[in-house]
């Protein structure tokens, strides 16, 4: 008993003052939104494009995808002209799936817009979420797991998971959708009560992501039921995750 | 100690031979040989099936591990027409692979017990349904059926759980997995290519690192190209990392599940500053994109260096404490002992591997049994305990924490100097490799086969957990049903490292 007080003494508060205070500090190569620089970019090569294991890129217009992007560098090792820049934004999520398309030149992304008012009356300061692993390898499921643990302290947002649908009012899905996931994927939805939201998380959610053209997978939750939140990244970063999870609440 | 093998080739791990090296034997001669081996405590490492041109002709694998001896086998023959003899009911421990090798080319195992897909994976004509279908079942009054999943009720990948229950007591559980099936081994068929890899970072997003180490070694085989030693004794940290990253994650789960929240809280925190250092070295938390053929990613300069042992000092002090908790906690211990009990007979005969084997007191471990890298020239040793119960899977993870800890000190204060830089070459043509390496749950085992132009005309992975499912079953049984997730839990398999 002595011990784990004396422990629990040691170990400290350990709860991060963001998004009050300034966020965690991220690794120096951690990477985030891609900056693509047209004045380096010579438009005739296609290095990048022909590198990118996801077709993330477009060869024509040379914008990238960032509901496909693994965040992989395969781009940014195979451009002579170090044109392609992954830089430290961590903010990255989305309302509208288009807006994940990042153009030449672009600086900011149209990151997520609050709820509209009535939902956010509902949902603001209190939402739960049911998650559903539909195909995810472990790796999204990981960061957003990570978010309950202290330093993050998802629960202080009013943020929580629940064990069943019946209890939920939303969704927060990982993984392509596999074809053997795809009935308990739906029947999850439905037997959450209306109003409900649903949020995905990582590239594989968004577009399918590596496996997109796998006959064992769909192309993403998308494709099976309606989505309010896209949160990109293979996986994204814990960051990311609650940055986006923030907005839609309009507490960011 | 076993004698030679006379009849399957012998092999070194990560390297390659000719396919023509590897004699096509009778089938029954080839059954025989894998039971005779496997009564010489050889273990079933890879068992699977191969296409060839003709469409009623298929070749089955067989690698062979005799941990006694570090040494490995080959052996290979070929099957006309729709059947196999099963050895299941001779050697239990080969019972998935016969499955895998029914469902993925059509051919019946004759004799299997209990025949059933392993993915349900779908075909145009006839659509399975994962987990629907025939269960083991036990009539009585008294007999109850209990059904979880595929959704559970955590963050958590899909599986679904099938118990018959008297009362409390659970008599029986059946698994039955493949909801996370993502066609990962047909996809890299005709490879490699620029999306290879990243399906190795993802078959199992929790072994990124263990998956990627092992597939690189098959390829530095192939191409006859090698890691510096600078890279080699970086990727061994990265692999280390992420067995401390998990292991701690995993006493805190533990701990979580016996309601014991001191240690929950801070493992789950201290876990992530784990994920955080090997975000330090490459970027991304689960070290995506770090490991390449015979290079890495990026290097580290002296700064991170520093950083990251002044990190893992600071974490090394704070994990002992939040651990030792565990041990000197009664409530804790009177729950973790004699709970999901895996006796050692039972663990060699269903050929268990990793964390479970060493808790069943089976001296098991790739590091030393098979090293590769930088365990070639650094021996780590074995950790074991003999109880075979929760305690035993939670008190290995802390032997093998300090383990590590220890490792990665010592190699980030002596690293080599060189370059990472990754290079290519051509790989062989008509060649089979084999690489092995101790992933932090277990054995992970790759085998690609490449054809007439040095692409991959198979590649077959075997995550540890496609070893340890059933294990985890037997492990179950006559406990109550309330203390299955903490059984789970002392696994903590995965679902799509299974399902591929
Ligand atoms: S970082 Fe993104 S865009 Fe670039 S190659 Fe990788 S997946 Fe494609």
């Amino acid at each position: 008993m002595f011990k784990e007080i004396l422990i629990r003494m040691i170990q400290g508060k350990r709860t991060f003052k963001y998004p009050k205070g300034p966020a965690p500090v991220l690794p120096g190569k951690f990477k985030g939104r891609p900056y693509i620089d047209s004045a380096l970019c010579d438009v005739n090569c296609n290095s990048c494009s022909d590198a990118c294991p996801v077709d993330a890129i477009n060869s024509q217009t040379k914008t990238i995808d960032l509901g496909n992007c693994l965040f992989c560098n395969d781009c940014t090792d195979a451009c002579h002209s170090k044109a392609i820049v992954f830089t430290k934004d961590y903010r990255l999520s989305v309302r509208d799936r288009n807006d994940l398309i990042i153009h030449p030149e672009q600086k900011e992304i149209e990151l997520a817009k609050e709820l509209n008012q009535q939902m956010k009356r509902i949902f603001g300061r209190s939402l739960t979420l049911r998650q559903v692993s539909a195909g995810g390898c472990g790796a999204c499921e990981a960061d957003v797991n990570v978010l309950g643990t202290i330093g993050w302290d998802l629960g202080r947002f009013g943020i929580k998971f629940a064990a069943s649908p019946r209890h939920a009012d939303g969704l927060l899905v990982t993984g392509p959708v596999t074809k053997n996931m795809e009935l308990a994927l739906k029947k999850t939805y439905d037997a959450i009560p209306e109003p409900k939201i649903v949020i995905v998380v990582g590239a594989c959610a968004i577009s399918g992501g590596l496996y997109k053209d796998h006959p064992q997978a769909n192309k993403g939750v998308e494709s099976i039921i309606p989505v309010d939140l896209f949160i990109p990244g293979c996986p994204p970063n814990p960051l990311t995750i609650l940055d986006g999870l923030l907005r839609l609440l309009g507490r960011v | 100690m076993a004698a030679i093998n006379h009849t399957f080739t012998p092999i070194n791990n990560t390297s390659a031979i000719p396919l023509e090296k590897i004699p096509v034997l009778a089938v029954d001669d080839f059954m025989q040989s894998i039971l005779k081996s496997v009564q010489k405590s050889h273990r079933i490492s890879s068992y699977f099936g191969v296409a060839t041109d003709k469409i009623d002709t298929t070749l089955l694998y067989v690698i062979l591990s005799d941990d006694d001896e570090n040494r490995l086998f080959v052996g290979r023959t070929e099957i006309t027409g729709g059947s196999f003899p099963s050895l299941t009911a001779l050697c239990p421990q080969i019972h998935l692979f016969e499955r895998e090798i029914a469902e993925q080319f059509g051919l019946q195992p004759i004799g299997h017990p209990w025949l059933k897909p392993v993915r349900y994976t779908r075909n145009k004509t006839s659509p399975v349904e994962p987990a629907v279908g025939d269960f083991y079942r036990i009539d009585g009054d008294q007999i109850h059926e209990v059904a979880v999943g595929p959704v559970h009720a955590g963050i958590i990948e899909p599986g679904h759980f099938r118990f018959q229950c008297n009362g409390e007591k659970v008599l029986h559980l059946e698994i039955a997995l493949g909801f996370q099936h993502r066609g990962i081994e047909e996809a890299l068929i005709g490879g490699p290519d620029k999306k290879t890899i990243h399906y190795m970072e993802t078959a199992a997003g929790d072994t990124t690192i263990g998956h990627t180490t092992t597939y690189c070694q098959i390829i530095e085989a192939l191409s006859h190209t090698k890691k510096t030693a600078r890279a080699q004794v970086l990727s061994g940290i990265a692999l280390e990392l992420e067995r401390l990253a998990n292991h701690i994650g995993d006493l805190g789960a533990l701990s979580g599940d016996v309601g014991f929240l001191p240690t929950a809280s801070f493992c789950g925190r201290i876990r992530g500053d784990f994920l955080n250092c090997t975000g330090l070295l490459c970027g991304n938390r689960f070290g995506r994109g770090f490991i390449k053929p015979s290079g890495l990613g990026s290097d580290i300069d002296s700064t991170t260096v520093d950083t990251l042992l002044k990190k893992i000092i600071v974490l090394t002090k704070e994990t002992k404490d939040a651990i030792s908790l565990l041990w000197s906690n009664q409530s804790v211990m009177a729950r973790f002992e004699d709970t999901g009990l895996l006796t050692g007979q039972q663990a060699i005969e269903l050929g268990v591997v990793g964390v479970a084997a060493r808790a069943s007191g089976l001296s098991r471990d790739a590091r030393l049994n098979h090293p590769s890298g930088v365990f070639r020239f650094f021996q780590m040793h074995t950790c074991t305990v003999d109880s075979g119960d929760v305690f035993a899977r939670a008190y290995i993870r802390w032997l093998e924490i300090e383990q590590s800890i220890d490792f990665i000190i010592k190699q980030l204060t002596s690293l080599p100097d060189g370059s990472v830089t990754p290079s290519s070459n051509d790989l062989d043509k008509n060649c089979l490799s084999v690489a092995i390496n101790e992933g932090w749950r277990g054995e992970i085992c790759h085998v690609a086969i490449t054809g007439e132009n040095g692409q991959f005309v198979r590649y077959k992975i075997v995550d540890p957990s496609f070893h340890n499912w059933y294990a985890l079953a037997e492990a179950v049984k006559n406990q109550e049903i309330s203390d299955f997730p903490l059984c789970n839990k002392s696994f903590n398999l995965s679902y799509c490292g299974h399902d591929l």
